[in-house]
């Protein structure tokens, strides 16, 4: 007995063929050059992930140039604290050397985002000061030298 | 008759239903949950794997890694944008816990709750997890946010469509939808940073050191050897989202 297959098949497998075709020339132009090279995703994100350029240029370009500085800070309590902490993002002022593209912070408030008592703050951590009983009306730098706090100046 | 033939088909169904509730059980046995990974599945061992900890008991507040995370990341000023915050917990005597973040902490912090009623106060730096099971890329229609070969969660920004899926699926709430750009933004641990050899923008002006990162394959690396000797946890163990953000001595009371 000759397989008998019913006219709709084979029109059936057309229509098929022609839509799947047309969606992997869709795919084909749809999805991006690098997208599964390492997982479900565009993997030359990766590299504009990694392009954005810095503003903070980390503690060595500083002692690059301010060896005294590592020197002075090497001797006190604020050794670990790298200069971008307090002096703020230094990669402009890396670049062009004007000491207007550094912030030179200066001032109680300033001093006392870390050393202002504070219950929350962990004595093991930081020496704290009460700003409201702690000579008031003086500049913390009049008397300790940031870089060196424990070298009082009078 | 045909009563018996609608018991044993009943029957038959439970029997099956049963068997493969059993075989789902039994199967996510096999695969028990890791909480803490401690560089467990290296995927490329050329790379590192970066974790993250923070240490709780060295945090003062004072605002600097927020501050410093929008500097380099030009994350919008306004104050709901945050790539990184810091936040106060207060348990006061009468068990009641006070939780503040004024401006994510970049302008410091003030105890508002008077020193005789604290039972305890504390301060939790929050910022991305970057799991290595995150809700966030399995919610993701296009593959538009992804693990990177280093465990870095990274976001595309040129194929994300803005539909705030991962936003409401981030457990912790590290997202958020950028006002100028309309896609999604996160942290990304500074991965520019990371691939010049610098130290992410928060742990660069962290004064304290309280945050570090390091390369969770390398046994003997100064992450690995902090994890081994101290009694790190994870935040919210119990999603399995295979976080890589290990706080020291967490508080119960940090959600």
């Amino acid at each position: 007995m000759k397989f008998y297959i019913p006219p709709q098949i084979p029109r059936l497998v057309i229509a098929f063929a022609i839509f799947i075709s047309l969606f992997l020339v869709a795919r084909h132009f749809l999805v991006p050059d690098t997208f599964g090279k390492y997982g479900h995703y565009r993997a030359a994100s990766l590299i504009d992930n990694a392009n954005p350029e810095i503003h903070y240029a980390g503690q060595q370009a500083c002692f690059d140039c301010h060896q005294d500085i590592e020197d002075l800070k090497a001797k006190d309590v604020h050794s670990d604290i790298h200069c971008e902490v307090c002096h703020g993002p230094g990669e402009k002022h890396v670049l062009s050397s004007e000491a207007a593209d550094i912030f030179k912070p200066s001032g109680r408030e300033f001093c006392g985002s870390c050393h202002a008592l504070n219950a929350a703050k962990p004595k093991s951590a930081i020496f704290q000061i009460d700003l409201n009983k702690h000579n008031v009306g003086k500049n913390c730098n009049e008397c300790h030298n940031p870089h060196q706090p424990w070298e009082m100046k009078k | 008759m045909g009563n018996e033939k609608v018991k044993s088909s009943r029957r038959k169904f439970i029997k099956s239903a049963a068997t493969l509730a059993g075989a789902a059980i039994g199967f996510s046995w096999l695969k028990s949950s890791q909480v803490l990974l401690y560089g467990a599945e290296p995927k490329d061992e050329t790379l590192p794997w970066y974790g993250i900890v923070i240490d709780i008991q060295k945090c003062i507040g004072c605002g600097n890694c927020a501050k410093a995370c929008k500097k380099e990341n030009d994350v919008p000023v306004e104050p709901f944008f945050f790539r990184t915050w810091v936040e106060q917990y207060t348990v006061k005597n009468d068990g009641s816990v006070d939780i503040v973040s004024p401006n994510g902490g970049i302008d410091g912090f003030k105890q508002t709750v008077p020193d005789e009623d604290i039972f305890k106060s504390f301060f939790v730096p929050k910022m991305c997890n970057h799991c290595s099971k995150s809700p966030c890329i399995q919610v993701c229609p296009v593959g538009a946010t992804y693990d990177s070969p280093e465990g870095v969660v990274l976001i595309d920004e040129k194929y994300c469509i803005g539909c705030r899926y991962c936003v409401q699926a981030c457990p912790y709430g590290c997202r958020f939808i950028h006002p100028v750009k309309k896609v999604a933004n996160k942290c990304t641990l500074c991965y520019h940073r990371l691939k010049k050899n610098l130290a992410p923008a928060c742990m660069e002006t962290c004064p304290t050191g309280a945050r570090m990162y390091g390369n969770l394959r390398d046994k003997n690396s100064d992450l690995v050897k902090f994890l081994k000797e101290h009694t790190t946890q994870v935040l919210r163990p119990n999603l399995n989202t295979g976080a890589k953000l290990y706080y020291n001595a967490l508080s119960s009371e940090v959600r």
